[in-house]
Formats: C-alpha cells, structure tokens, sequence
C-alpha cells in the first residue's frame, strides 16, 4: 500500500526484539565472550560460598604464604588462607556493591536527567549546573569526600559511588530526553490530553531506556573498580573480609615476597573492569549505534 | 449566526523570538499574526497556504501545543486563552488532532490497542478495562482497521493504516472539534482518497466539525464548507468553498488556483505565475505582505496593510477591493 516513505531511525524492533538483539550481538565476538565472563561472575556471587575448596576465613599457620600451587591455586595469605576461595567468595561483595551503587545512582541520575530534558527552562539550568559541581571533583577524590562525612563502611561506600554516578546518568539520560521530546508522537500524546508525569515516565522514558542500559554496563565497571578502589583505602570493606580491593590493600605488605597475593586480586578486578567495558562497547554498537562518538 | 460557532479565534498572534544569543540580532518570526476567524458546528473550515505560512503553527495554537502570544480562542462560548496545563488537559478533550506524518505521530513502543486505550485511560479512569476494549475494537472497526491488528505495532502497518489509527485515536473521545493537520498530504494519492472519505463518513455520523489544514486545493475542494488562504501569517481570504474554486477574489488564491491541475487535457488555462520566492517570515514586507510578488501591485499596497473585508459575500484583505 501507502509506503511512501520508510523510517527506519525510529523503529524498534519489535516482533521478536529480543531475537534479533542477539542475532546482531553475537557476530561481536569479544563482547560475547566478556558476556559469558561475566555471567561466570554472577554465577559465582551467587553460589560461590558453597563450591569453594577451603573456608575462606578459616586460617591455617602450616601453609602461610605458599604461592599458587595445586592445592592452593592462587596461593595463600599471611594467615595460610587460601586466595582462590578468598576470591571466589569475594565475587559477591564486590560485584554487590559496585552493582547495587550503579543501580542507585542510575534510578536517581535517570529521573532528574528526565525532569532537566523534558521541563527545561530554569530547572534544566539548575539540574545541570548542579551535576557540573560534582563533575568537577575527581571521581574517587569526591567518594572520599563523601565518606568523610558519612563514615567509612561498605553501605556508605555504596552511597558515595552511587552518587558520584548520579550527573554523569543524569547529563546523558537528558541529552536524550530532549532528542526525545521534539518527536511528533510525544506531541500527538500532549494534544490527547496526557499529564506530563505520564509523557515522561511512559512515553520518553521507554526511548532512554536503550541509552541507560548501554551506559548502566559502562560504568559498572568503574563503579567496582571505584569500590576496590575505596576498600584498598581502608575506606570501605572491613580489612578481615574477602573483597577484592580489602585483600590487595592486606597484600600490600607482602607484595615483595609474596607477589602471588597481589596479582590474582588485581588480576580479577582487572578482568572483571575490562570484561564490563568490552560488552558495554558492544552493547552500545547494538541497542544505541548513534551515540558512539 | 455566533451561537452556532463552535470555534472562534480573535486576532491571536504567535511570534517565535530567532534567536537568544547576546550579541546576535534579535528578532521574530511572524508565524501567525492577528488572525481571526470562526468555526460553526457540523462545518469543515479549511485552512490552506504554502509551506511556511504558519497554518500548522495556528493548528497547534487553538490545541494549546503551543501558547499565543496575544489574541483570545473561545471553544464551545468559553475563552481558552491563558489557561494554565492543566485547564488545557481537560479542553482538549473534545478538540482533538490528526497528525500529518503518520509514521511519526504513533508511538513506536506501543502496541495499538495500547495507543487507542491512552485517551480512554486519561479521560475516563472510571472505565472498567473490558468496557475500554469493546470501545477500541468499535472505534477501530469503524475505521475500517480489523480487530486482529489490536495487538500489532505502529510500524507494521501501512502509511494510510497508520492514518486510520492516528484518527481512531482522535475520534475515541468523541471529539466536537477535529484539528487535522495535513492528514493526507504524507499518503499516496488513492489512499488520499480513502482517507478523505472516511473523515468524511465519520463527519456525518459523528456530527464532527473540522479545521482541516492543507497545502493542497484539490484535496480541500472535496471536503470543505469554507476556505480560509493563508500567507505569511495572515489570511488573506476567506469565502465559502464553492467561490473560492469559481470566483477567487484574492490575487494569491487566483494564483494558488491556477496552480491546481485540471484532469481534462483539452481545458486551456492561463497559469498566473508568482515572481520569486516566499519573502522571509522574520522580515515581511511592509503593507501589503503579498505586493512583493503581486501582479495587480499598487502604491498603496507598499505602505497600508489590507484588513478583511466583505466583497460579494467574501471575507478578502486586498486594496483592489
């Protein structure tokens, strides 16, 4: 019939999305193999206490120190404790907090990044001169700012990245939004008589979503790096606990004699960073082809 | 006469400021300037111009898109103008608009049963959920859409079934007042047609009143009771629809006219061609704003803006009247 003119920019893919998501993300091999690793990952915060070789707190004066061997795959601390059930069991601690601060950050940034694109005006202007303030800071420099105030502790460190990822959710979540909100669809859902609250949250906020998702990816890397960052600090996770960054922190004396014990921690906050950036990136290609560069 | 206007619009003016920037020159693009006209029940005022003339910018103004800059919008004996959001919600009810692009003005993320249900949701909450499907599957039925694309995205469709939805979701409300923004003009010629005809089945079976806006005569020569010519922000012309087609008063329409094609090859007809191009909206003439490119231009028309006024039974702005 009438097909006149075929847009395709603002076309989802809708019968049978998901498939065809996937059919285009699999010829990204890297991103699929970072995939899977970070499904192992996953996999291992949620079970991982239970398939461990040895008791990850559990010391054991006979084997202090030994580098990795069969028995101890990634070796042992300075209490004989093995690293690779140390690290197994950390996968949860870790991948908890930097997950659970890029959620929070990401739900607080995304609203105020709907509110500033959609109204405009003096709130945009206040919004975002509000997130370039904490642009300004350092990212890690204003985490340690913030737990000065609020005490060291895993729960505030899930706040202080939590919050230093608020603008950068928020400066992008806008800049989509008002891509979005000149669309001709948001305005036909204005002259039915919709209440902006709904154009918001049920018309604009579906269009972002794709951006979230790709930048969520992104910086959940960083966040867990952040968080590392902060526990090796002494800032965070109790030095006694199996997170990653509290471990490299204890091993940082040892790091002459014992080099095992700081590199399989930073090995794996290494791979899990770069896992995370890989398929964010591949991500991206996929779900928000036009926001690359 | 003026208890039966269902619409009447008093010299609104909308003018879009051009730019913000502190050292740049300011100034405005006259979109609409003082225009007023009125709408009777039950009748189809069309509104027709070249692109740029800010039919569909006056469109949007008596929806409440967007705000006037001056002027009064009285709908149904009530003055809409300066309500606030949230006054405008609930006037749009029985005003509503049929979009010009119909791949764009559908939610992409939606199916269409989801798409018809919205206005239902927004203006009758009390609804039950099986009342507001059996009223989707009326609205589309009546549309000519069948029942078994109710679970379908926008996209799957073609550009006049698209068309039909964007109007079923108009209709659903059971409008007084249609605002159709170009309806047809993205929509290949025999869907015009179809599309045509069903706005106007629907205008008789639900006492529907439209402002229909177009740039094409020979779409609006069907459907309309009046016609209203627009150029560069002012009408220049309005008159019942049959003298504007035998009788065009106003040099513009007689251009605009002769600009229609005839579908009989052995009718001669002497095409008045219009010199140079439409003058810039930020900077109209002065007068006249048609005399830049007027073959019957005098020396008044430079200086004394024409207002509307009343020749054979015909609202024209013209000095040589």
């Amino acid at each position: 019939m009438a097909e006149i003119v075929t847009k395709t920019d603002y076309m989802p893919k809708s019968r049978g999305k998901l498939r065809s998501f996937c059919a285009a993300f699999i010829h990204k091999k890297t991103a699929v193999a970072s995939f899977f690793f970070f499904c192992l990952l996953i996999i291992l915060a949620l079970i991982g206490p239970s398939i461990v070789p040895y008791n990850p707190q559990t010391p054991d004066y006979n084997h202090v120190l030994q580098g990795p061997s069969w028995l101890h795959l990634a070796g042992t601390d300075e209490y004989g404790r093995d690293v690779f059930s140390r690290l197994i069991v950390g996968t949860r601690l870790s991948l908890g907090v930097g997950i659970s601060s890029v959620l929070l950050g990401a739900v607080a940034g995304t609203i105020l990044g709907l509110i500033s694109g959609y109204f405009g005006k003096w709130v945009d202007k206040t919004i975002m001169r509000i997130c370039d303030v904490f642009f300004a800071f350092p990212d890690i420099l204003l985490a340690i700012g913030i737990i000065a105030i609020l005490g060291p502790g895993l729960q505030n460190v899930v706040i202080a990245v939590a919050i230093f990822n608020i603008p950068s959710f928020a400066r992008v979540v806008r800049g989509k939004t008002l891509e979005v909100k000149e669309m001709l669809f948001i305005e036909a859902t204005r002259s039915i008589g919709a209440t902006k609250s709904r154009i918001i949250f049920k018309h604009v906020f579906p269009e972002t979503f794709s951006t979230i998702i790709v930048y969520l990816t992104m910086n959940l890397g960083t966040a867990i790096l952040a968080a590392a960052s902060l526990s090796f600090l002494g800032l965070g996770a109790s030095p006694s606990s199996s997170d990653w960054g509290a471990m490299l922190s204890m091993s940082r004396d040892y790091m002459g004699t014992a080099f095992h014990l700081v590199f399989f921690p930073g090995l794996i906050i290494f791979l899990t960073v770069l896992s995370l950036n890989i398929m964010g990136d591949g991500l991206r290609d996929v779900l928000d082809p036009k926001s690359k560069d | 006469m003026a208890a039966n206007n269902l619409l009447e619009v008093k010299n609104i003016k909308k003018y879009f400021p051009l730019s913000k920037g502190w050292f740049s020159a300011k100034g405005h693009v006259k979109a609409v300037d003082q225009v007023s006209f009125s709408i009777q029940r039950g009748e189809t005022f069309s509104l027709v111009g070249e692109s740029g003339c800010g039919k569909s910018t006056l469109g949007r103004l008596i929806n409440g898109l967007i705000k006037s800059d001056d002027g009064e919008i009285i709908f149904k004996g009530k003055n809409l103008t300066g309500a606030n959001e949230k006054a405008w919600r609930s006037y749009r009810k029985p005003m509503q608009m049929i979009f010009q692009d119909p791949y764009a003005s559908l939610s992409p993320r939606m199916k269409i049963k989801d798409i018809l249900d919205e206005p239902l949701k927004i203006h009758h909450p009390e609804l039950s959920k099986e009342t507001r499907k059996t009223m989707v599957q009326e609205i589309l039925d009546v549309c000519g859409i069948d029942a078994y694309h109710l679970d379908k995205y926008a996209h799957e469709f073609s550009g006049g079934q698209r068309q039909r939805i964007g109007i079923a979701r108009a209709l659903i409300l059971k409008p007084e007042l249609i605002i159709a923004d170009e309806p047809v003009s993205a929509l290949d010629v025999s869907i015009q047609a179809q599309v045509l005809n069903l706005l106007k089945e629907l205008q008789e079976n639900y006492q529907l009143t439209y402002l229909f806006i177009s740039h094409d005569l020979s779409v609006v020569e069907h459907i309309s009771d009046k016609i209203a010519v627009m150029y560069l922000g002012n009408i220049v012309e309005i008159s019942p629809a049959e003298d504007i087609f035998s009788r065009p008063k106003h040099p513009y329409t007689q251009a605009l006219l002769s600009a229609v094609p005839i579908p009989n090859p052995k009718v001669k007809r002497e095409r008045i061609m219009l010199k140079g191009e439409i003058p810039n909206a930020a900077n109209p003439p002065k007068g006249c704003k048609f005399h830049s490119r007027c073959p019957h231009a005098m020396d008044i028309c430079k200086t004394v803006e024409p207002q509307l006024k009343k020749v054979e039974g015909q609202m024209v702005a013209c000095h040589l009247y």
